[in-house]
């Protein structure tokens, strides 16, 4: 079982990306033997109202077994609340919202609100570090990355809350995995996408001194190619049971 | 047969402690990924003693010398660029000659000078004379200066590619950083200029355009630092190409550019 629970449908707004359709993707996801994509609409999250695109989501997980739809919440937009309800009456497995693509404040008021509510409706909240490598970005696309400070302070902003952290490197999830207490870190989750694998060992390094319960399968795509988060998974000497965990284990026990 | 166009190793005179451990890393995942030849440059000291992208001579030297004995160490697994500071006009020419006659195969230019700068123009010449292919550094569309390299552009190799229309260069790793399709437009006329497909970059699109500008007859596989990239890469361009493609991309067009002899099957 292989679940990639960092998987967007939609047109990209800064440059051609192939394969955003659903067919698209259920095509790359027979390709690369995945079994279930956790889905998020990605022209919606750089729209004003992103919660425009979760109609489109819900709809298109509904007509696809193997998608799970991750709708988007802006906690800045009146009945946002609502929102996080109907992510949670449509068995969504996590809700997204990056605040910077909003141009909240990352760890501001209304991100701890957002924080609290997914944590009471026992829902995780997702958020990016970034969609795209910082040197290759649109001029215009200006928008900043995720500071690893952010997600120290959502994690300890309510006991409740749960973090799946996506797009993260070994130094970002070093510094707020050992800059939280260990009860705050088992609180978050960390896609794999972007963490380096040989000859560097970045993913073989945190999976030793972090461990492999804090990491899931994502891929990015197809904004990324899906290869790679299993290119660096072939390339680790990892216990079938734990790349079980990697690949799906865990966020089935994040969502159970 | 797979060449990974694009290597490096490190040596004790760089400031990584666990230089050993990379360098065993990279052969282990190499020989996991089914690499035949890690085609390979040393920068210096990798900035331990000058600069990465400036290195001193002597440092340039240092880097050399262990790459020689890195390929004499595993003479079927590594194969050399020597590295060179093209400041050091002299240096950088006799560097090549004596590392190409100790049987290294091709030179590695990283971002010391500009790629149109007239100082490139005596390396292209030897490269030239050699008939050995130029590996150039690139950051995909510099937009500004980014400290502590002189970094080109494919539209700056292009002007040194268009002035030595008998060399072939190599345009480093596609995915490595910046706007990889500023460069494909750049480089889609120039035939001597070859794309090399590594970096920690796996776009999606970015192996499609990278056919659609130069073809497949242009295209190199290589990984840089970051393997699990390499293979992630190598496994979807089976879905897009035949199986006479792949090897062109896998190893036939590197050994068409580099000298003969210098592969094991070539």
């Amino acid at each position: 079982m292989r679940i990639d629970c960092n998987a967007f449908l939609g047109a990209y707004p800064w440059r051609k990306v192939p394969g955003t359709s659903p067919e698209a993707l259920v095509r790359a996801l027979d390709r690369t033997k995945i079994d279930v994509a956790w889905i998020t609409h990605l022209p919606g999250l750089f729209w004003r109202d992103p919660t425009e695109g979760n109609a489109w989501l819900y709809e298109t997980a509904r007509a696809q077994k193997r998608f799970k739809p991750v709708p988007t919440v802006h906690p800045e937009l009146a009945q946002w609340e609502q929102v996080l309800a109907d992510a949670a009456n449509a068995g969504a497995p996590a809700v997204r919202c990056d605040p910077l693509y909003l141009g909240l404040e990352p760890a501001g008021g209304e991100m701890r609100v957002l924080a609290a509510a997914c944590g009471a409706a026992r829902i995780p909240l997702m958020l990016a570090v970034r969609l795209e490598d910082g040197r290759q970005r649109h001029p215009n696309d200006r928008a900043g990355e995720l500071p690893a400070a952010a997600v120290r302070a959502l994690i300890r902003s309510d006991a409740d809350v749960r973090l799946i952290v996506t797009h993260a490197d070994r130094a970002f999830i070093e510094e707020v995995h050992f800059g939280s207490t260990p009860e705050e870190a088992r609180r978050i989750w960390w896609d794999i996408c972007w963490i380096w694998g040989p000859p560097e060992d970045h993913l073989a390094t945190l999976l030793d001194t972090i461990g492999v319960e804090r990491f899931v399968f994502g891929t990015g795509q197809p904004l990324r190619l899906p290869e790679n988060s299993i290119a660096k998974l072939d390339l680790l000497d990892l216990a079938p049971e734990r790349r079980a965990a990697i690949e799906s284990r865990n966020v089935q026990e994040l969502v159970s | 047969m797979l060449i990974d166009v694009h290597a490096h190793f490190y040596h004790a005179r760089t400031s990584r402690a666990d230089w050993r451990e990379r360098n065993q890393s990279r052969l282990t995942a190499g020989d996991k990924i089914g690499i035949t030849i890690h085609l390979t440059s040393i920068v210096g000291t990798f900035g331990f003693t000058s600069p990465m992208y400036f290195p001193s001579p002597r440092d340039v030297t240092a880097g050399n010398d262990a790459l020689l004995a890195l390929q004499r160490e595993l003479p079927g697994k590594i194969r050399g660029y020597v590295s060179v500071n093209p400041n050091y006009t002299a240096h950088a020419r006799a560097e090549i000659v004596r590392c190409l006659d100790a049987g290294m195969i091709g030179i590695k230019l990283a971002a010391s000078r500009r790629a149109d700068d007239r100082l490139l123009h005596p390396i292209a010449e030897l490269a030239r004379e050699r008939r050995v292919p130029v590996l150039h550094h690139i950051w995909q569309h510099r937009r500004v200066d980014w400290p502590g390299q002189e970094a080109s552009d494919a539209v700056e190799l292009c002007a040194l590619a268009r002035r030595h229309p008998q060399v072939a260069f190599i345009l480093a790793h596609i995915g490595g950083g910046g706007d990889w399709l500023h460069s494909l437009h750049a480089v889609r006329d120039v035939e001597n200029v070859y794309v090399d497909l590594s970096g920690s970059g796996v776009d999606g699109g970015m192996l499609e355009s990278c056919i659609e500008s130069v073809g497949v007859s242009r295209l190199l596989w290589g990984c840089d630092i970051t393997l699990d990239t390499g293979w992630a890469k190598l496994r979807y361009l089976e879905t897009l190409l035949d199986k006479e493609q792949m090897a062109a991309v896998r190893w036939k067009n590197a050994a068409r550019i580099f000298p003969p002899g210098a592969f094991p099957s070539d």
